[in-house]
């Protein structure tokens, strides 16, 4: 049994047939945690008693009495609400809070007997593309540590591109599960808005925010998915899916059309990020599927819309982080006004910092109807660029970054250049559209994702045609640091 | 706004300066909690004068990651009040944030109604004191959630700055509240109190709310002005918070000598929210409305517009109780009551369902209406009961009703056993048999009475039988002072002439 050729379904597998306990599982990946994530970064918080103790809970279970997921590990964003484990943001600003409450996923994931390894790093409060923006610590790329793991879900990827975890959750505002995934090569699904309850989610931007898995295949990402969508009472704007998702068996793409975005393969798209998906278009031709570029006018302004009104909501989202209820206060203020004004200061980072500030400048009287009112006008013509496209088109492609994984620090003193990162990704996000990315190859011995967007509530059929590429693609390349565990 | 208005011309009231006529302008805005079960946004209880904070959960405390889910209730009893007050329903209402950072709002937002409210264009007829009616317009009608309440311990103002420390209680957190904004069409203070008199009966009436201003469930702000007449608008204030109906008459008449005089002075109102102190009776600037917040409203992305069809409408249309204006016709129509009696009933619901009770037990309808509006309301007025508390139920007013109707007791007697009902909570037979309070109606025992009298007094039985009817009343006199007053005043009259006759 070795860690880095488990995906959560061989798990599933080896608890199933007695081949290991949910301790030894559980014991496995602390093991590879303690081995590597000194180097990769990942954790914030590894809960050791509180995930060995779940473990021996389903040991103790006749096997016959176990639910099919029952003892399988997984690790969370840390923006995930956990009852009693601290839950940060990777904020200074939230440090020692533990939250009075698990988030619906959590406790989803609860009912379906996964075990909690842990919390991990992120960028703070889910802004950035990085994970460089995390206020605890930095997460290196499992392929090349020199390198970023993108985010801001890094941790979520890093830890099961290093075999740290099976799987994980993470959570997508602009691309924040897509591009880590993208950039360490694992599978990562932003599934349509309101399919998985966003309540116990720390809010950064609430009408685009969405939880998704970070799986090892797609496969992994269909089951996960299945076990954290649903309607819930406790979110207004959830709505669930359609059906259970079933496991994808789809191998032929005969029928299926797919439109490449030609709007994301320009400039800003890397000659070696090109040259792996036009692989994968050759692989979905080979697979029976017909691609054809496509225009979406409108996904250019994605980025510009994406940065008014994330950071707009943003900076309501974020002014409960006030001093008075919970978290850090600053100590010694003068009077209250001081007492607000110190302690966000200190415990908010830079660029929490600059959002919070252009989403109060948008809000702003005067400012409003210039920014907010436009973008939210750009929003809507790109939802309807998507649903001409549907129209046409089955599913909609292009690579899921425009570029591999940067070097750390390579654009921490360029906000635009990192807002680019997630160019490909936010339009599905603005559009609320289900989206995944799936490793298509490595250009220079680092991953390249492949993006598939599809319909509104489109995601058992996005899952079958995400499958049935990944099996042409016929990939199984892991990081040398996942296997040195060899 | 608000159709059918007469012209401002037309309507009553200017404050006079020194230097001549001065017209004042007032619109109120009426905050209502929402006398639901639950909070406006998550399943706390909505209480009053709990241990602080043991009402409260991560939703309406702002944890992180918590949502906001809708009370239908809320919105239906918000529907209830904006239809009661003639608004048009929006077919697409949506919640906003209003955004600003106070220590009792958890969230550092209201989650309220803007630019798309529950509720717009409406109108409240007011009955002045003579009678007349004075319509009011009711610019919207929305719903929001209340804040917490802030304690401050040391300093001088009781306020915030200054206080040693500050407490918060968030039991009161996400109450519903529904906002009531007023066109500025009033023109005195006594127009403003009757128009929150008539709001606060309009809203028990509608069974939504406790109005209870002293424990905070129905608050008021008044927008104030004063131009010379045909004049602009003038600067307005805000007076915040007054917390009873005298206080909201007395802050206003403080708030508008000081405008006037201010201006006769050549000063300039500042536009402002101010503060009324009913104790020393003077006027406070709280905060200049120059550095007032920009509250960044936007629409709340936590929650979905709610879309209100026709029969929606319709169903809570049909909930909506009978209203105070079409109760009052129905009593002077149905039960011959005199308009004043019907007014008083139809006000006040508790009072108009109680006397519609005993008008229907006791089958005389207006002895019913003088009984509850005279007898009854005083004792309820002297000592603050609610009718459904006083000790007289419908049913036993009922009875003592009926022991007046069969001439078992006078008019007299009956307020006397009524006041021995309030104080016992006996019913009127006990009491008039324990004590013997019967009238005479048992025609020998007056008889035998009247006979002796008869007797006894040839003199003035001569001059009756000699046509001086007057002395009549002698002879009432002596069989009345006899029977303690229990002699059945038209049965002796009868039996009396009788005997004279001879």
């Amino acid at each position: 049994m070795e860690v880095f050729s488990l995906t959560a379904r061989a798990c599933r597998d080896l608890l199933g047939s007695g081949e290991a306990s949910a301790t030894e599982l559980v014991d496995l990946y602390l093991d590879q945690v303690e081995r590597v994530d000194d180097r990769v970064g990942a954790f914030l918080l590894v809960d050791r008693e509180g995930a060995l103790a779940q473990a021996a809970a389903v040991d103790a279970k006749p096997r016959a009495e176990r639910l099919p997921w029952e003892g399988v590990p997984i690790a969370l964003k840390d923006l995930l609400c956990v009852e009693g484990m601290e839950t940060t943001c990777a904020s200074r600003i939230l440090k020692g809070y533990r939250p009075p409450y698990d988030a619906t996923v959590v406790a989803k994931l609860r009912a379906a007997g996964l075990v909690l390894l842990g919390k991990l790093n992120m960028d703070e409060f889910a802004m950035g593309s990085s994970t460089e923006n995390s206020s605890v610590q930095l997460t290196h790329n499992p392929w090349d540590l020199e390198r970023v793991p993108g985010g801001s879900s890094g941790g979520s990827a890093a830890c099961v591109a290093a075999a740290e975890a099976p799987w994980s959750l993470g959570s997508d505002t602009g691309g924040s599960i897509r591009q880590p995934a993208s950039l360490c090569g694992v599978v990562g699904m932003k599934p349509t808005y309101g399919a998985v309850s966003r309540y116990g989610l720390i809010a950064f931007a609430s009408s685009l925010d969405q939880i998704g898995p970070l799986t090892r295949d797609v496969s992994d990402a269909a089951a996960l998915l299945d076990i954290i969508a649903g309607k819930d009472p406790m979110d207004s704007t959830s709505v669930g899916l359609p059906a259970p998702i079933a496991l994808p068996t789809r191998t032929d793409l005969t029928g299926l059309r797919f439109g490449v975005i030609r709007e994301f393969l320009g400039e800003a798209c890397e000659p070696g990020v090109r040259r792996v998906f036009d692989g994968a278009v050759a692989a979905i031709h080979a697979a029976g599927g017909v691609c054809d570029e496509l225009q979406l006018p409108s996904v250019e302004k994605g980025l510009a819309a994406y940065y008014i009104i994330a950071p707009a909501e943003a900076s309501s989202n974020l002014a409960r982080f006030d001093g008075v209820r919970f978290g850090h206060r600053s100590e010694g203020a003068s009077d209250l006004i001081d007492m607000y004004s110190r302690t966000r200061s200190e415990g908010f980072g830079e660029e929490v910092k600059r959002r919070i500030m252009i989403g109060t400048y948008v809000l702003s009287s005067g400012y409003y109807d210039a920014y907010y009112t436009q973008a939210q006008k750009t929003r809507t013509l790109i939802a309807d660029d998507f649903r001409r496209a549907f129209g046409q088109v089955d599913y909609l492609i292009s690579p899921t970054s425009p570029t591999v994984a940067f070097r750390i620090g390579e654009r921490t003193q360029d906000p635009l250049a990192m807002y680019l990162s997630d160019l490909c990704t936010i339009p599905a996000n603005l559009a609320g559209l289900p989206a995944i990315s799936i490793p298509a190859g490595l250009s220079d011995g680092l991953p390249v994702g492949l993006q598939i967007v599809g319909p509104h509530f489109s995601e058992q059929g996005l899952l079958e045609a995400a499958y049935a590429v990944e099996q042409g693609l016929g990939l199984s390349d892991l990081p040398p640091i996942a296997e040195a565990a060899r | 706004m608000s159709g059918g208005m007469p012209p401002r011309s037309s309507m009553p009231g200017a404050g006079d300066g020194a230097s001549g006529e001065w017209e004042v302008v007032i619109g109120l805005e009426i905050h209502v909690q929402l006398s639901t079960n639950t909070k406006m946004f998550c399943s706390c209880p909505v209480t009053f004068g709990e241990e602080p904070n043991t009402m409260v959960c991560p939703v309406c405390l702002g944890h992180p990651g918590t949502l906001p889910v809708a009370n239908e209730r809320a919105v239906e009893y918000a529907t209830r009040i904006a239809l009661a007050l003639g608004c048009r329903i929006a077919e697409h209402t949506v919640f906003h944030r209003k955004n600003y950072f106070y220590p009792d709002l958890p969230k550092s937002y209201q989650i309220s109604q803007f630019d798309l409210p529950l509720g717009l264009g409406g109108r409240l007829d007011v009955e002045l004191d003579d009678g007349s009616l004075f319509p009011v317009g009711v610019t919207r009608v929305h719903m929001e959630e209340d804040a917490g309440k802030l304690v401050h311990a040391g300093g001088a103002t009781g306020r915030i700055h200054g206080a040693d420390y500050s407490l918060v209680d968030f039991n009161r957190g996400g109450t519903p509240l529904v906002e009531v904004v007023s066109e500025p069409d009033m023109r005195t203070p006594e127009q403003a109190r009757a128009y929150l008199t008539q709001l606060k009966g309009l809203l028990e009436h509608l069974g939504v709310s406790d109005v209870n201003m002293e424990e905070g469930s129905l608050r008021c702000d008044a927008n104030v002005s004063v131009r010379r007449p045909g004049a602009p608008l003038g600067v307005k204030t805000e007076l915040k918070n007054m917390n009873s109906f005298r206080y909201v008459q007395r802050g206003l008449e403080a708030e508008i000598e000081r405008q006037i005089s201010a201006l006769e002075d050549g000063e300039t109102i500042v536009q402002a929210t101010v503060h009324f102190d009913p104790v020393t009776g003077s006027i406070t600037t709280l905060r200049s409305k120059e550095e007032a917040h920009d509250y960044r409203y936007f629409p709340e992305p936590d929650l979905v517009p709610i879309e209100i069809d026709e029969a929606y409408v319709e169903r809570v249309r049909a909930s909506v109780p009978e209203l105070p204006a079409a109760r009052r016709q129905r009593f002077v129509a149905d039960y011959g009551l005199p308009a004043g009696d019907a007014g008083i009933l139809a006000a006040n619901r508790p009072l108009g369902d109680y006397f519609e009770r005993v008008a229907e037990l006791s089958g005389d309808a207006r002895l019913s209406a003088n009984w509850v509006t005279g007898d009854l309301s005083a004792h309820l007025n002297s000592t603050g009961v609610g009718v459904h508390e006083s000790a007289v139920t419908p049913e036993a007013l009922a009875g003592l009703l009926a022991l007046l109707g069969d001439g078992t007791l006078s008019s007299k007697l009956a307020k006397d056993v009524f006041q021995v009902m309030l104080e016992t909570g006996r019913d009127a037979r006990a009491i008039v048999d324990e004590r013997g309070l019967g009238q005479i109606s048992d025609v020998v025992e007056l008889e035998g009475i009247i006979a002796a009298i008869v007797e006894a007094n040839p003199g003035p039985t001569e001059e009756f039988r000699q046509g001086r009817e007057k002395v009549l009343s002698f002879f009432v006199g002596q069989v009345m002072k006899q029977t303690k007053g229990q002699a059945n005043p038209k049965l002796l009259n009868e039996l009396l002439r009788k005997h004279l006759a001879g």
